[in-house]
């Protein structure tokens, strides 16, 4: 469980991040945290592996305050995916990378075992030998995760996972977080990925100017004009066009998001008598 | 004369066994707006890379066919003569830009030609102004957000005043509202300058307003080239794994369902108009 309660966030340059903000994340949780750049999302989430501390209020990770635990300790419950791979990958060969995570943490007695599971489990046994400079940026993508959730951390943080990923990948992705989801991890996901964020039907929070605007589900958030405008974020292709048949056309149910939602709303209202 | 002419043209990279692109057959004028879109590894990046010369003067391998751009054929010209009718914009713009502030930034490319100072400062204030960027003459690029990083990345490809503009996954770091304001730059300076712009991208939703031409790749090879609703409707979309835009799912499967469409709509403005005319049917 991870509890964030009245904290506040000023970085050394004097800008405060985070005003006052308090959340509770049961265990087995899937979180959207979104909202426009420079809202405080990743110094949120920075907070989750004790990156970063709280200048005011406290976080507590299973109960314990995040100050009195060192990052190492952190992250073995707390596992922290960077939106670019090249920020977090240094070592000279994929299996490397991964055992660094591994000695790092301390997990010498199943190091091979935990080893071969990641690499199987992200599709890399073949890469093991090659330097993770020289893969695509989908397979270091790969790579990141790998070495994050070798260590099978309980609850899992990604930054933005989808930037300048296709759709085979995004896909990939999608299918990962409803694996660990069903696995009873906790997952949250740092995104702008209205889309994505459809697909994965979690709750959200949106963050703005360092405070919560909202905590709802991907309905009662992404289907919201006012929420979406205040939030900076553009609604999905779907949700815009079913507001323009609403304007121009028919009055449609107004939370439209997904794709089925609008056909099925479009044979109802509109066209059912061309069928 | 196109701008653009790839006759038969394959290219492997030095230490590959494979060919990255393949039999490429390609023709563009001057004045288009292309949206280049396939999914990872199909080859798009290769395929701008022997526009602006990078191969196969700066990436070794293995070069057939011929290419042409602007009458010159790019095996016979330097990468540096080419930067001067071809303007590159990569995915990243911190890997991009590379001086101490906008205006050393702006000024970069002018002064490597060796123009005079007085047309390097007219340039420079030309571009600025048009891409609003005045404001951020004397910023450092790290103080700048990503969506004006970008802007400042394409003003400084266009001081060289190019022909063409490539952009390889202009928005992939941008949040959707930075991504929607380069895109629709993109659309203006394309109208206003009759620039030719060749854009990756895999959020083809973006473009749908602006683009008249889409090419589709697989596997090193173009398997689609058309207008917008010729290709994303087709069954190579489909198959290719791109990521088409969720109206147009909507439409396709509303035909799969046995609707009449008249027309395939790709954007939003053309959907309410196949439905206004349905629902009058």
């Amino acid at each position: 469980m991870l509890e964030v309660i009245n904290v506040s966030y000023t970085y050394p340059s004097g800008d405060t991040a985070l005003k006052n903000v308090s959340l509770k994340i049961s265990d087995g949780e899937l979180v959207a945290i979104m909202g426009p750049n420079g809202a405080g999302k990743s110094t949120l989430v920075k907070h989750f592996n004790g990156l970063l501390k709280p200048s005011k209020g406290k976080v507590l990770v299973d109960g314990v305050n995040t100050t009195n635990m060192t990052v190492a300790e952190l992250s073995r419950k707390v596992g922290f995916v960077f939106q670019n791979a090249d920020h977090q990958l240094f070592a000279e060969t994929v299996e490397k990378e991964i055992e660094f995570t591994l000695k790092n943490l301390g997990l010498h007695e199943n190091l091979e075992e935990l080893k071969v599971k990641a690499l199987e489990d992200f599709d890399l046994i073949k890469y093991r030998d090659k330097s993770p400079f020289s893969l695509s940026g989908g397979e270091r993508k790969r790579v990141a995760l790998a070495s994050v959730l070798c260590a099978n951390p309980k609850t899992i943080i990604l930054d933005e996972p989808t930037a300048g990923q296709d759709l085979v990948q995004k896909n990939n992705l999608l299918e990962l977080i409803r694996r660990f989801h069903s696995e009873g991890k906790t997952v949250v996901i740092v995104s702008h990925d209205v889309e994505f964020i459809v697909d994965i039907n979690p709750r959200i929070i949106t963050l703005v100017n360092g405070e919560i605007l909202c905590d709802g589900d991907v309905q009662d958030v992404l289907a919201n004009k006012m929420i979406l405008e205040y939030s900076s974020l553009t609604p999905a292709q779907i949700t815009e066009f079913a507001w323009r048949i609403c304007e121009e056309l028919k009055p449609l149910p107004n939370n439209i998001i997904t794709v089925d939602q609008l056909i099925e709303a479009l044979k109802t209202h509109i066209i059912g008598g061309s069928l | 004369m196109p701008l653009i002419e790839f006759e038969n043209v394959s290219f492997k990279y030095g230490d590959s066994e494979n060919y990255a692109i393949k039999d490429i057959n390609l023709k563009i004028d001057e004045g288009e707006f292309i949206l280049l879109t396939g999914s990872t590894g199909c080859g798009k990046t290769t395929l701008i890379r022997c526009v602006n010369g990078l191969i196969p003067h700066f990436h070794q391998g293995v070069l057939e066919g011929k290419i042409t751009v602007n009458g010159y054929l790019t095996t016979e010209q330097t990468v540096a003569f080419l930067s001067t009718i071809v303007g590159v914009v990569f995915q990243n713009p911190e890997n991009q830009l590379v001086s101490l502030n906008v205006l050393r930034e702006l000024a970069f490319g002018p002064e490597n030609m060796g123009l005079p100072r007085e047309e390097i400062n007219n340039r420079i204030n030309e571009t600025a102004e048009k891409l609003e960027l005045k404001h951020l003459l004397d910023k450092t690029p790290i103080e700048l957000s990503g969506g004006e990083q970008q802007r400042v990345a394409i003003a400084s490809a266009l001081t060289l005043k190019p022909k063409i503009l490539l952009l390889d996954e202009p928005t992939a770091n941008l949040d959707p509202k930075s991504a929607k304001m380069i895109i629709e730059l993109l659309g203006a300076l394309n109208k206003a300058l009759n620039l030719t712009i060749i854009v990756i991208e895999h959020r083809l939703e973006l473009l749908m307003d602006y683009v008249k031409r889409v090419i589709l790749m697989e596997h090193g090879r173009i398997i689609a080239d058309g207008r917008p609703a010729e290709v994303l409707y087709s069954d190579e979309a489909e198959r290719s794994g791109v990521n088409i835009p969720r109206l147009i799912r909507v439409f396709k499967k509303l035909k799969q369902s046995g609707v009449n469409l008249i027309f395939n709509p790709v954007t939003i403005s053309e959907g309410v108009d196949a439905l206004k005319v349905m629902s009058r049917c």
